[in-house]
């Protein structure tokens, strides 16, 4: 692209809502750039000109300011962290290479053997060079910050740091800012530039330290464990237990997160209840959570009644799955029992190619395809319903389409997966393919086709592209699928695009939103277990 | 050992059948019948004629080819992609590879009883029903009950199951679920029914009950049993064929086959110097 446009091409990427707006607009035919630059003029006369707070250069995306660019010196955490990582692997493998050495070295009788295997001496020997090193890494990485703003606080005239504790916290915000070299354009106490200084200065030390403290701890690790190695050191059980211990780490921080996330969600959302009641939100039939922004406008309340987001969920799955479930399943039983091998290896990846097109392109072929051939079909030339623009219908096929791969691929496989020998004991005593498939292999393979079609709800629940630009934002509260209307993971990304308050009641809507849709998902599943499990218990 | 004891047909447990007591009729006839897994040859074109109303076991080393001579009997063997059959096998005269031939009507007269029990994913009753209801053998339930409790029974498999006939029939014992294939063969009331080692998983007494209703079946029904007892071929059939590599050694009615072996192979097979 030439230079010009690149720079055009910059503004719109970083501009979240031009798309929406773009999409309302009615292109001329004409090249894109041009079009995109036509519509950028309208959109700023609309919403005044487009400004970034911050200057970027349009190839790297580098700040150019100039502020803490050019330290060589100057050594960040990352670039600590990872360095220190090299030397360890590096130490790690020297480790595991003499412990084993030295294991293989001790003469071993008939009478006297080694404990462990030699190559367990090793990774001994490997696991003193890492895991002290490690942890003193996770301790630094933990406690930097806090450690260094004590001693920079510390450091700094009284009348600054004597403060309030709000105060306290927008000073250490200043500093930071600051010493990052985030440029806020205010003018700063020439006390408070000493400050970012000085904690660039010592955060630059501290991680020069760790670097070099790590990679000590690891050589002093492996020499402690170099001498360790003899004929009756247990090297396996404490391999052994090493590993057992990041494995339960591992499962704790998977563990953790979902905690972490479920929490944040519902303490959100307990603010959101506190601004709307549950009752209303829960069962209100209007939804329209604009704030005014002055408090004379009109409808400055705000609605928060949800039902219209959940039957408009409900609506557009329910078409999805109208569509995906008989399509999928049946092409699924076409694969796995009429199709001759080479169809099968055939159509099985094809098939898996519609998992792999991106949402939004779905979005487009809804908006820009199947939209239109809804109404023509449906509509005023067609059959004489009366159809939106935007209809459930429209979003529904093409989400079905979308999930058509996770019935079909997945209950292939279950149907695969039932044994040769109840197909042979089925044909044996004459029955027809289809009477075999429908009542042998399809009750045999529920469990898993049951599985395959609650993922595919799931799905089908969370999809919010395909639905933002087929489906339109507009919550209404119908079961007519001509209808345009929107759904909860829609609701909540509109709330949460662009500049938005984070304590009004509109954007933290959106976390109660999620609340909702978490607590539903998660009874589909507990649904999904039962059902299999209740199948498991009368089909082994 | 064994021909000894074969040589004292006063013993009971050794007793040869009478031959004969069949129609005499043919049933099935197979000539050069030839298959082919892939590239691989099971079958070298095997001759034998199945009379009616008979027990004919078929005994040989294990991967001889009984198992794959039995599944061509009622085309089993479709259901395989790389198998191939060549030669001609008739019912009744009639060549059950020919073009006309319905192979879905052709296992309702040809029932089969596999090696390893394989009930299917279902409650006991309705593992024996399901050959009656897809022939639609039975117009009321009392009839399709009538149906399982007659074909359990002969299967010695009713007295077990009569209080749980709604339990999973996966549920059962290794025996039990043998015992309910064989019945859930015989609901549909065929015309010949294929055994691959049914008795294999079973303990004596239900063994000695298994071949009571042999025995008992052989008035109305032409059976083929392949097995590895040699007693039990001696005791339930009328004819034997000896399988080896392939080929069929010796075909010849059962007591000519265990007193007076004309093969040397046959002679080693029976008495146990190979297999
Ligand atoms: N599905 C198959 N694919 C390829 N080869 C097969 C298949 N089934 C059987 N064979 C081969 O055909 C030969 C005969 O097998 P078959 O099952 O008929 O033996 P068998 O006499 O029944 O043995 P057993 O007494 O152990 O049951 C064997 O060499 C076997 O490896
Ligand atoms: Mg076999």
């Amino acid at each position: 692209m030439p230079p010009a446009d690149r720079h055009l091409g910059a503004r719109l990427l970083t501009h979240g809502s031009t798309l929406t707006f773009l999409r309302k607009v009615q292109h001329p035919s004409q090249h894109p750039v041009d079009r995109f630059a036509e519509d950028l003029a309208r959109f700023e006369a609309v919403r005044g000109p487009f400004k970034r707070t911050r200057p970027y250069d349009t190839d790297s995306r580098i700040p150019v300011d100039g502020a803490g660019a050019g330290f060589s010196s100057k050594v960040s955490i990352g670039m600590s962290a990872s360095y220190l990582l090299l030397v360890l692997i590096v130490l790690g493998l020297f480790g595991y290479y003499l412990g084993k050495s030295r294991a293989v070295a001790i003469p071993v009788t008939p009478e006297s053997r080694l404990h462990s295997v030699p190559s367990y001496h090793g990774y001994f020997v490997a696991l003193w060079a890492g895991v002290p090193a490690f942890l003193l890494l996770a301790l630094w990485v933990m406690l930097e910050g806090w450690l260094i703003m004590a001693l920079v606080l510390g450091a700094m005239p009284e009348r600054l740091t004597n403060v309030g504790d709000q105060e306290l916290s927008l000073l250490r915000a200043t500093i930071l800012n600051h010493a990052n070299g985030i440029d806020t354009g205010q003018t700063l106490d020439p006390a408070i530039e000493a400050a970012a200084v000085h904690y660039t200065t010592l955060s630059s030390i501290g991680n020069w330290c760790i670097l070099v403290l790590g990679s000590v701890g690891a050589m002093v690790g492996v020499r402690f464990a170099l001498r360790q190695v003899s004929m009756s050191l247990r090297a396996r059980n404490h391999v052994e237990q090493v590993i057992n211990v990041v494995l339960i780490l591992c499962s704790l921080v998977a563990i953790m997160t979902t905690v972490g996330i479920v929490l944040s969600l519902l303490f959100e959302a307990m603010l959101f209840l506190s601004h709307v009641h549950p009752y209303d939100f829960l069962f209100g039939l209007q939804w329209s959570p604009q704030i005014a922004i002055r408090a004379d406008q009109v409808g400055s309340s705000g609605a928060f009644g949800a039902v219209p987001l959940f039957t408009g969920t409900l609506l557009i799955s329910a078409v999805a799955m109208a569509v995906a479930v008989p399509i999928g399943l049946l092409s699924a039983i076409y694969m796995a029992e009429y199709a001759p091998p080479l169809v099968r290896s055939l159509a099985k990846p094809v098939l898996e190619i519609l998992a792999g097109i991106p949402t939004v392109v779905y979005g487009f072929f809804a908006a820009l395809t199947m939209a239109p051939f809804v109404r023509r079909v449906f509509g005023a030339e067609g059959l004489g319903f009366d159809v939106s623009s935007e209809s459930a219908l429209a979003a529904g096929v093409v989400m079905g389409i979308m999930i058509i791969p996770f019935v079909s691929s997945l209950s292939d496989d279950v149907i695969n997966a039932v044994p040769q020998s109840l197909r042979d004991g089925s044909y044996g005593l004459g029955a027809t393919k289809s009477e075999t498939i429908s009542q042998v292999l399809l009750p045999a393979a529920l469990p898993g086709i049951v599985g395959a079609i609650l993922l595919a709800v799931s799905r089908a629940i969370g999809e919010t592209m395909i639905v933002t630009m087929a489906a339109g934002l507009s919550a209404n509260l119908t079961a007519n699928p001509f209808e345009a209307v929107t759904t909860v993971t829609v609701q909540i990304a509109t709330l949460l695009v662009g500049d938005q308050e984070f304590d009004s009641p509109k954007t933290l809507s959106a976390f109660g939103l999620g609340l909702v849709l978490f607590v539903v998902t998660l009874l589909l599943n507990i649904i999904a277990l039962w059902v299999v499990n209740k199948y498991r218990e009368k089909y082994d | 050992m064994v021909s000894k004891m074969i040589d004292a047909t006063t013993t009971p447990w050794v007793q040869v059948t009478a031959p004969g007591g069949g129609t005499g009729r043919i049933k099935i006839r197979s000539s050069g019948v030839k298959v082919y897994y892939g590239d691989k040859q099971a079958l070298k074109g095997i001759n034998l004629d199945i009379a009616e109303n008979s027990v004919t076991a078929l005994i040989g080393p294990s991967g001889c080819g009984k198992s794959t001579y039995l599944r061509c009997l009622n085309r089993m063997n479709d259901t395989i992609d790389r198998c191939r059959v060549e030669g001609t096998i008739s019912l009744d005269g009639e060549d059950i590879y020919g073009r006309t031939i319905d192979t879905v009507q052709l296992r309702a007269r040809v029932g089969m009883v596999f090696q390893k029990p394989n009930p299917f994913p279902k409650s006991i009753f309705d593992n024996v029903a399901y050959g009656p209801r897809i022939h639609g053998l039975a117009r009321r339930i009392e009839d399709l009950e009538e149906i399982v409790q007659r074909s359990l029974e002969r299967a010695g498999l009713w007295s077990e199951v009569k209080s749980r006939l709604l339990d999973p029939g996966t549920g059962l014992s290794g025996g039990q679920q043998q015992r309910l294939c064989i019945a859930r063969a015989i609901a549909v009331n065929p015309e010949v029914i294929l055994m691959d080692e049914p008795c294999s998983a079973l303990d004596p007494i239900a063994t000695a009950h298994i071949e009571e209703l042999i025995d008992e079946l052989r008035a109305n029904y032409t059976i083929v049993i392949v097995t590895h007892n040699m007693q039990q071929a001696a005791r339930v059939s009328q004819k034997t064929a000896f399988f080896h590599l392939g080929d069929l050694v010796e075909f010849n009615d059962t007591a000519e086959i265990f007193t007076n072996p004309r093969d040397d192979k046959t002679q080693g097979y029976i008495t146990g110097r190979y297999g």
